[in-house]
């Protein structure tokens, strides 16, 4: 069995250091990992996303997945789920962090755009959604750099993924630097 | 051995670096800037890293050392290759002595380029062999390979990932330090018979290459990475030919199912000919699943017209697949399903609801971050130039995003330091134009200098403008000849951008600030005024590499939402929220640009916020 993982957000929220932290947490448990990520030119404020696929052995052939195959969509923005939704298994999971992120294309044109249309619209799609209020949280933790790990702790929780909320805490000491330690574990505990 | 997770390019790299690399140089260019990168970091000093002033200069550099014996990689985008064909097409008629892999990354899509061309074509037409890897693992495998190729036939050697490949992550097996080939060049030694290109020699050297090209298409053939598959479907007389990422996405569609027969072809040039009639020769029907150009599919329709074949070859040029673009597994399901004639059932289209009323998504084109410097100085030449006839020419960088709405400040864009030159023919043709050229600091050095020569000698009329971040900002902050680093960590002297200026012999250089917005609307109304070539260097660095300032302020008893400061600057630090003009605290730097913009002084930064 493959594990098809999809983050998604707008460009600087994160979505690429997440992804490391899953691949490392399953290749602690010795599963094969592959990904495949946006680097470049839309990293500046536009849509990313990053495709993860874990499994036993040498199972994947391919880093990125078709529509219909996510198990899980981790979005850090709540347009970026619906413009991924289609890569949703039937079925899946998704993680949605409420906060949306404002184009300069919307404020041009005077838009509106506020992300509760898009939750509405998650919410009549998606069987097991998690809305998660990630600046609420990051305002309780302290600081707006933990959003990843907040997203990250509730995606675990919801049992999609290969590995427990104690490997994901190993797998981030490993990874960022001391002072950072106390506030990613917090986030990574955090209930929700 | 031990388990890594790598990206494409980091495995590239640490597969030459087990290849006993001794010189790596290029140009940095998204899907290609890590290879290089890598191998700075892992350099344990043993290896000589450098980015180059451009291809050209890089594939030069990269010759003398191969010449020298070392092994050798020149790094580059496709667009890239195109600055460097010149020494690349006497190279290959010289030859080598060390390995040399020259790594070029194309772009499908495109992602992140120009165009979508195709550098297998630059391997027929160089006569180069050519690697094409589609797997992370097999990147890291290949790469050793391909030098061991290289070094065997004295000729450089193309290595072409695709941006799938190039920023892909896998867990791979990667090589202990024990297990690195260590190679220890022997310097150069003088040979005018065979360092020096003259005609004769050329001649000789052309009938060796094609004879060597004729054995490598034979050798080619037995090469493991050259897969012919038979079919698995009892009686299937179809088959599928593809190579790179496409390559994947054939076997993920073909997961579980009764597949037809397979040809995986890793080195287009010089094609495995052998190999492609041993696939054909029992088969009706080959679908061509290739990315860019129809390169495969060309050469199996040669060889079945060779050799008599009655195979019947689609593809691109059957309009079977799509001609441009990306190929993703629900473009491969499709060709493959509609292929094999597989029902709906069997094309396991996706089980998902149709996106029926999905709310209109916000659309998000790259553009300049907040606080960048560019955004400042494009602002500051609208303002000074309003009124006028104007052309502004743009270049390759972060600053074509100056195209976008409401800065609308790039009227062409062609390629890497054409804006200088494309400045002045508009000036030939219409001289009550005042003709404008933005360029970077990275694209002066290099390829904007050649053109500030032209302007001067032609006796051109036009301003120049440099925008400073001392930085290559768009591929992630490389260091280059303005900012006295180098990949080798030395500090150097730093190359002055208006000394080469004066040195060229323009009637004016200027340097300002552009955050310091009434000072640079003044100095370009002064500086465009004057006749000849001009230029001004709009320095400030990169907003993504200084520590930010404390956000601006807007004081909502001033503010008279006129939103002037969003329809002018189109900053993504300002944003309307619960319909009021807002800043964005997690996005804003403090440039304090929009400070100075906002006509009723609601905005303030710094110690007047406080």
């Amino acid at each position: 069995m493959i594990n098809n993982i999809l983050l998604c957000g707008v460009g600087g929220q994160g979505t690429v250091l997440t992804s490391k932290l899953v691949a490392a947490c399953a290749m602690e448990k010795g599963f094969s990992v592959m990904s495949a990520e946006t680097i470049g030119m839309a990293q500046k404020g536009g849509s990313v996303f990053s495709f993860l696929r874990i499994a036993e052995g040498e199972q994947i052939c391919t880093p990125m997945f078709g529509t219909g195959m996510a198990d899980i969509i981790i979005a850090f923005e709540p347009a970026e789920a619906v413009r991924m939704l289609s890569y949703l298994r039937k079925d899946g999971t998704v993680i949605v962090n409420s906060r949306p992120v404002m184009p300069v294309t919307a404020a041009l044109k005077a838009s509106d755009y506020n992300g509760k249309e898009m939750l509405d619209y998650l919410s009549t799609k998606v069987g097991n959604l998690t809305v998660v209020d990630g600046d609420r949280i990051c305002r309780e933790l302290g600081s707006p750099r933990a959003l990843n790990m907040i997203l990250l702790g509730v995606a675990v929780k919801s049992g999609v993924l290969p590995f427990t909320t104690d490997d994901a805490v190993e797998a981030m000491k490993r990874s960022v630097k001391p002072q950072f330690i106390e506030l990613n574990e917090k986030a990574l505990r955090y209930e929700v | 051995m031990h388990k890594e997770f790598l990206m494409g390019n980091a495995a590239i790299a640490r597969g030459a670096i087990a290849a006993g690399l001794n010189l790596i140089c290029g140009y940095p260019g998204t899907p290609s800037t890590e290879v290089l990168e890598t191998t700075a970091k892992n350099n344990d000093g043993t290896i000589y890293v450098e980015w180059s002033v451009n291809e050209k200069a890089a594939m030069e550099v990269g010759a003398g050392a191969a010449y020298s014996g070392a092994r050798t990689m020149v790094t580059m985008k496709q667009v890239g290759l195109n600055v460097a064909s010149d020494p690349l097409m006497s190279l290959e008629y010289i030859g080598v002595k060390g390995g040399m892999v020259i790594m070029v990354a194309d772009d499908p899509g495109p992602i992140s380029s120009q165009t979508e061309q195709d550098t297998r074509h630059f391997a027929s037409f160089s006569k180069l062999p050519c690697f094409d890897p589609s797997t992370v693992q097999e990147a890291y495998d290949m790469i050793q390979e391909a030098f061991e190729f290289s070094e065997k036939y004295h000729t450089p050697v193309f290595f072409r990932p695709t941006t799938r490949v190039c920023h892909a992550y896998a867990s791979i097996d990667v090589k202990d330090k024990e297990e690195y080939k260590e190679n220890k060049p022997e310097g150069f030694i003088k040979d005018s018979s065979r360092w020096v290109i003259f005609p004769r020699l050329s001649y000789n050297a052309h009938m060796n290459i094609e004879e060597r090209n004729a054995e490598l298409s034979d050798i080619f053939s037995g090469y493991g990475r050259n897969a012919v598959i038979p079919a698995t479907a009892a009686g299937c007389r179809k088959g599928i030919a593809s190579h790179g990422i496409s390559w994947t996405y054939v076997r993920e569609v073909l997961r579980g199912k009764e597949a037809p027969a397979l040809f995986k072809v890793s080195t287009p040039f010089p094609f495995p000919e052998k190999a492609a009639v041993n696939f054909l020769k029992d088969l009706d029907e080959v679908l061509c699943i290739e990315e860019l150009d129809p390169v495969i599919e060309r050469e199996l329709v040669y060889v079945c017209g060779k050799y008599h074949l009655n195979t019947r070859i689609i593809g691109k040029l059957t309009g079977h697949v799509k001609t441009a673009g990306e190929n993703t597994c629900d473009s491969v399901r499709g060709d493959i399903g509609f292929f094999m004639g597989w029902g709906l059932q069997d094309a396991e289209l996706p089980d998902i609801e149709l996106p029926d009323a999905q709310p209109e998504l916000p659309v998000r084109p790259p553009v300049l971050c907040a606080g960048c410097p560019h955004r400042a100085s494009f602002y500051a030449v609208k303002q000074a130039m309003k009124g006028q006839k104007t052309i502004f020419c743009g270049d390759i960088g972060c600053y074509t995003l100056g195209n976008a709405m409401p800065l609308d400040m790039v009227d062409t864009c062609l390629c890497m330091g054409a804006g200088v030159n494309i400045a002045q023919g508009v000036g030939r043709i219409d001289p009550d134009t005042k003709c404008f050229a933005f360029v970077g600091d990275s694209t002066f050095f290099a390829s904007a200098i050649t053109g500030a020569v032209n302007a001067v000698y032609n006796q051109a009329d036009m301003t120049l403008i440099v925008l400073d971040n001392s930085t290559t900002a768009m591929t992630g902050h490389q260091p280059h000849p303005g900012t006295g680093r180098t990949m080798m960590g030395q500090v150097v002297d730093k190359v002055n951008i208006e000394a080469v200026l004066r040195g060229v012999g323009l009637t004016a250089v200027e340097t300002v600030d552009p955050l310091q917005l009434d000072k640079a609307v003044d100095t370009v109304k002064r500086v465009a005024a004057e006749k000849g070539v001009k230029a001004i260097i709009f320095r400030s660095p990169c907003a993504v590499l200084i520590k930010p300032d404390k956000p601006a302020v807007i004081d909502p008893d001033k503010c008279i939402q006129c939103r002037k400061c969003i329809n002018s600057l189109g900053c993504p630090g300002i944003i309307i929220s619960d319909g009021s003009v807002t800043i964005d605290n997690s996005l804003c730097s403090g440039c304090g640009l929009c400070t100075q913009v906002c006509p009723v002084g609601a905005i303030s930064c710094g110690k007047e916020a406080e």
